[in-house]
């Protein structure tokens, strides 16, 4: 038997947009206001995992040919590369550096070298979860 | 040029060899190994003249300033020679290993990075004057020796003497560790040379005694001393440049070294005195007789290696001697040191030739068996020239190097009656007994050796190969050390001018101020005196008692193999392997539940206990939020989403209502104005669901039926303490402050110093960045494992096997 699941296919293509830019939102607010990497990174992984169960796996690995493998990787490699950055500076391992820029469109702006790192953490907590439910799923 | 960076080049170096491997493949990559250990030596070289008038150099590369460890480059005459040994033999080796590794059927890539790496090692350790450096150069020539000798990985020998090297000189390098801590402690320094300025006080230490048997284990295990040299033998299945240069030549010479440079911190003790010197002439006279119970060409050499490994150390406990007799410079004791160097230079020449063939006859007839080869005289006389001269002198021979310090090894066991102190006036006679009896053992096997080889019957019907001389360049290493063989018994005094003078001072400095007072002077012939009459006995029994090999080596089988140490390694690696086996056999069950089920009990268990032994239950209802309506019904609903779990009858409800769980603990942390928490949670559980209802697929067999869980009693009790545990800790910590709460440093230091506004990213990605940077790396560690398990399902196949 073959559901009919036209409404829920119809709704994801938009939800799942949202949920991104949410995603990505609350990656960069993470430093001041709720929200960060991890988070982003889950909700980055529950917007895939959404398409899935709207559409089905092949179709979206059309769509996102990603392997989320390599995703992880990168995402540990850049986690680790700021990390020991800080020892080209001389000062300790894992120290980070931040400061404020004018930048144009933006205006005054805060960059952290915190953020490279999360990024790497985002990077793989999405690879990670979608390698976990992506192996799992296909696997029959 | 720093000489501290000079101990990387070979290692870095090693980088390249995969690319030309791959890159410029026709021409052998050994060629341009080659370049490396050459340039080094001839580099070293340059530091002679200096180092000969007792000159020192000294490089220090900072590393961990924190620990006060650093890369100390120490460069004397000890450490100079051995530097001149691992580079020049080093780059023989790698000559020879061209002719000996075929360019398109061995993984030539491997092998040179193997050997460079270990070239690195061995230099950091003969340089090292800082003794966590020094150990970890030393671990690193294990693993690197382990590598070599598991070259031919497919073959199951050598994957098990891979493994016996390393369990071995890995357990004597930990023990040696250990030695290095106390000695630092003792003397409150990593230096070896300032430990050596302090020697007196630290003899009278609690802890020295424990640091010299420590030390020892760590040289015994290394330089293959008895009861350790059972790994050597096995060690035999690396390729033959491997032995040549590692196992016999550097490597094991590595203890020798050790126990060298530590001479002058603990020659005052009359402990190392007796097991350096009794150890090593015991090994000296166990493997020499053993050597002729080998039939594999390789393992007569490995056995004589060991033997004459044990020759060099009794050599160097007798030299502890010359610290206990004033003006000992001017008695018979000053022989010990000089006859340990000069003699391990000679042995590396003629044992390395000795190797070198043996590796042309495996390559050119097929077989290293003794009892199928013969007759070879004829077919190859330039090996069978090579071979002569390396046994002979290994026999003691004129006029070969090793008659020499042969020799000067009977006059410092014969020294030892000038010394009267550790009860030796009673035992000294034995010394000389013992090398005599190891003497004429190491004569018959350095004959049997070379005559079984190439004398006797031709039998080229047990050969697998057509017998036949060697290619001109794998003969040039061997040659050239044949003839240095040669050259140093005419020339003995240069040699000892400029390598082995500056060592023995290094050895003894208290004795001598510069190398050029040590007024030792070498010369074949020096009267009828008893070393004369003794090496002539060894010559006369030795050579009757070859005459007629034949008809006493079969009481050799009639030593039982049950009772060997070989055996008790084997027993100790089994019951080891398989106790271990049984051991978690008994509480892995393969059900996460029964493994959930031990973690949670004994963290209530040990929470529970450290609560009642700190007496720190204290409830105190003061201080508390009023609870709300909300409060009140996510509680129920929490409640409520949890019995019905332990209630549902198919899984599919059970996953939902734990869902409810989750969801519900989300909106606490709202209430709790905790929107970080909130967020994750419900990010969490929404995706757990997911995961939940992809692996309901999976989940085992049993369960989809419908139907209820049973109630079990343990696990209801174990539910019941992680739950008292928790209300307990929570109401605990929440009734006492023992210390100011933490948050209140984060909030202070969270704009200024971090600047960032949301504490609990800040604390994830700065204050405690560490965390998570190994928390991600366990979640990509899961996400590995999760493929293996799934993807690469590990199917039984038939016929499969490691061993090719």
């Amino acid at each position: 038997m073959r559901t009919n699941d036209v409404m829920l296919q119809t709704a994801t293509k938009v939800v799942t947009f949202i949920i991104l830019m949410f995603a990505v939102h609350i990656f960069f607010a993470g430093h001041y206001t709720p929200g960060g990497g991890f988070v982003g990174g889950l909700l980055t992984a529950s917007a895939i995992v959404l398409l899935m169960l709207a559409f089905d796996i092949p179709t979206i690995k059309k769509i996102l040919p990603i392997n989320y493998v390599v995703l992880t990787a990168v995402g540990l490699l850049i986690a680790i590369a700021t990390a020991s950055a800080s020892i080209f500076f001389d000062v300790p391992f894992f120290t980070h550096a931040y400061d404020y820029f004018d930048l144009p469109l933006f205006g005054e702006t805060s960059l952290h070298s915190a953020l490279l790192f999360d990024i790497g953490v985002y990077l793989v907590v999405v690879g990670v979860t979608m390698t976990i439910i992506q192996t799992i799923g296909e696997d029959e | 040029m720093s000489l501290v960076f000079l101990i990387f080049i070979p290692i870095l170096a090693a980088l390249f060899i995969p690319l030309l491997f791959k890159r410029l493949g026709q021409i052998h990559t050994g060629w341009f190994v080659l370049l490396v250990p050459a340039a080094l030596f001839l580099y070293y070289a340059t530091r002679l003249p200096s180092v000969m008038e007792g000159g020192t150099y000294v490089s220090e590369l900072s590393w961990i300033p924190s620990l006060d460890i650093a890369f100390i480059a120490y460069l004397d005459g000890l450490s100079l020679l051995f530097t001149l040994l691992i580079t020049g033999i080093g780059a023989l080796v790698v000559l020879y290993s061209i002719f000996y590794l075929d360019k398109h059927r061995e993984q030539l890539h491997n092998f040179y990075v193997y050997l460079l790496i270990f070239m690195s090692a061995m230099l950091g350790v003969v340089q090292s004057d800082h003794l966590i450096t020094l150990y970890l150069f030393w671990e690193l020539t294990s693993i690197s020796s382990f590598l070599l000798i598991a070259y031919w990985y497919t073959r199951d020998r050598s994957r098990f003497g891979a493994l016996k090297s390393m369990m071995i000189t890995v357990f004597g390098g930990l023990m040696m560790l250990g030695g290095f801590v106390l000695l630092s402690i003792m003397g409150g320094t990593y230096s070896i040379r300032e430990l050596i300025a302090q020697a007196p006080e630290l003899a009278q230490h609690d802890f020295f005694i424990w640091a010299l048997v420590l030390v020892l284990l760590g040289a015994f295990t290394k330089s293959a001393q008895f009861p350790f040299y059972i790994w050597l033998p096995d060690a035999m299945e690396a390729p033959t440049p491997v032995s040549a240069y590692l196992h016999s030549a550097t490597m094991v010479k590595a203890g020798i070294y050790l126990v060298a440079r530590l001479t002058p911190v603990f020659a005052l003790s009359e402990v190392w005195m007796w097991l350096v010197a009794g150890v090593g002439l015991f090994t000296m006279v166990w493997a020499s007789f053993f050597a002729l119970k080998q039939k594999d060409l390789k393992g007569i050499l490995a056995f004589s290696t060991v033997s004459q490994l044990g020759l060099i150390m009794s050599l160097l406990g007798v030299a502890a001697a010359a610290y206990h007799v004033e003006g000992a410079a001017d008695t018979y004791l000053k022989y010990a040191a000089f006859a340990a160097i000069f003699h391990l230079i000679n042995h590396a020449t003629f044992k390395g030739s000795l190797f070198m063939i043996a590796g042309i006859i495996d390559h050119e007839t097929g077989t290293r068996d003794i009892r199928k080869l013969g007759g070879l005289m004829s077919l190859m006389p330039v090996s069978f020239t090579v071979a002569l001269i390396g046994s002979l002198s290994m026999a003691g021979l004129p006029p070969f190097n090793g008659f020499l310090s042969k020799e000067m090894f009977l006059t410092a066991m014969l020294s030892l009656q000038e010394f009267n102190m550790f009860s030796m006036d009673v035992w000294w006679v034995l010394f000389p007994i013992i090398a005599w009896i190891g003497s004429v053992f190491t004569f018959i096997y350095s004959l049997y050796f070379v005559f079984h080889t190439f004398a006797g019957k031709h039998q080229p019907e047990q050969l697998p190969k057509q017998a036949h001389e060697a290619p001109i360049g794998m003969l040039i290493s061997p040659v050239f050390l044949a003839a240095l063989v040669v050259m140093i018994f005419f020339i003995p005094n240069l040699i000892g001018d400029w390598l082995v003078k500056p060592a023995v001072a290094a050895i003894q400095p208290f004795l001598y101020d510069s190398p050029q007072n040590v007024d030792i002077h070498v010369s074949a012939w020096h009267g009828f005196n008893t070393e004369l009459f003794m090496t002539l006995g060894i010559f006369a029994i030795g050579g009757l008692m070859f005459w007629t090999l034949r008809k006493w080596q079969h009481l050799y089988d009639l030593y039982p193999d049950s009772i060997s140490l070989n055996r008790l390694y084997d027993e100790m690696m089994l019951l080891s392997d398989g106790g271990a086996n049984r051991f978690s056999r008994i509480y892995m069950t393969g059900f996460i539940r029964s493994y959930l089920v031990y973690m949670f009990s004994f963290m209530s268990f040990i929470v529970l206990l450290t609560l009642f032994l700190n007496e720190a239950f204290q409830i105190d209802f003061n201080n508390l939020a009023p609870i709300g309506v909300y409060e009140i019904v996510i509680l129920l609903a929490l409640v409520g989403a949890t019995l019905t779990i332990l209630g549902s009858k198919s899984r599919l409800t059970a996953i939902i209502a734990l869902g409810a769980v989750g969801y519900s603990v989300a909106l606490l942390f709202v209430i709790f104005r905790a929107p970080d928490l909130a967020l994750t949670q419900l990010v969490i559980e929404t995706i757990s669901v997911a995961l939940f209802l992809l692996a309901f697929y999976h989940l085992p067999q049993i369960s989809r039926k419908e139907e209820r869980m049973k109630f079990r009693f343990g696990n209801a009790l174990v539910a019941l303490g992680v739950g008292v545990t928790m209300t307990l800790v929570a109401l605990s910590a929440h009734s006492q402050k023992a210390m100011p709460s933490i948050s209140e440093f984060y909030k202070e230091t969270v704009y200024k110093e971090a600047g960032g506004g949301n504490i609990v990213n800040v604390i994830l990605v700065d204050y405690r960045g560490f965390d998570t940077l190994f928390e991600i790396a366990v979640l990509g560690i899961a996400g590995i494992g999760i493929i293996t398990m799934i993807r690469l399902r590990l199917t039984k196949k038939e016929g499969q096997h490691e061993n090719k």
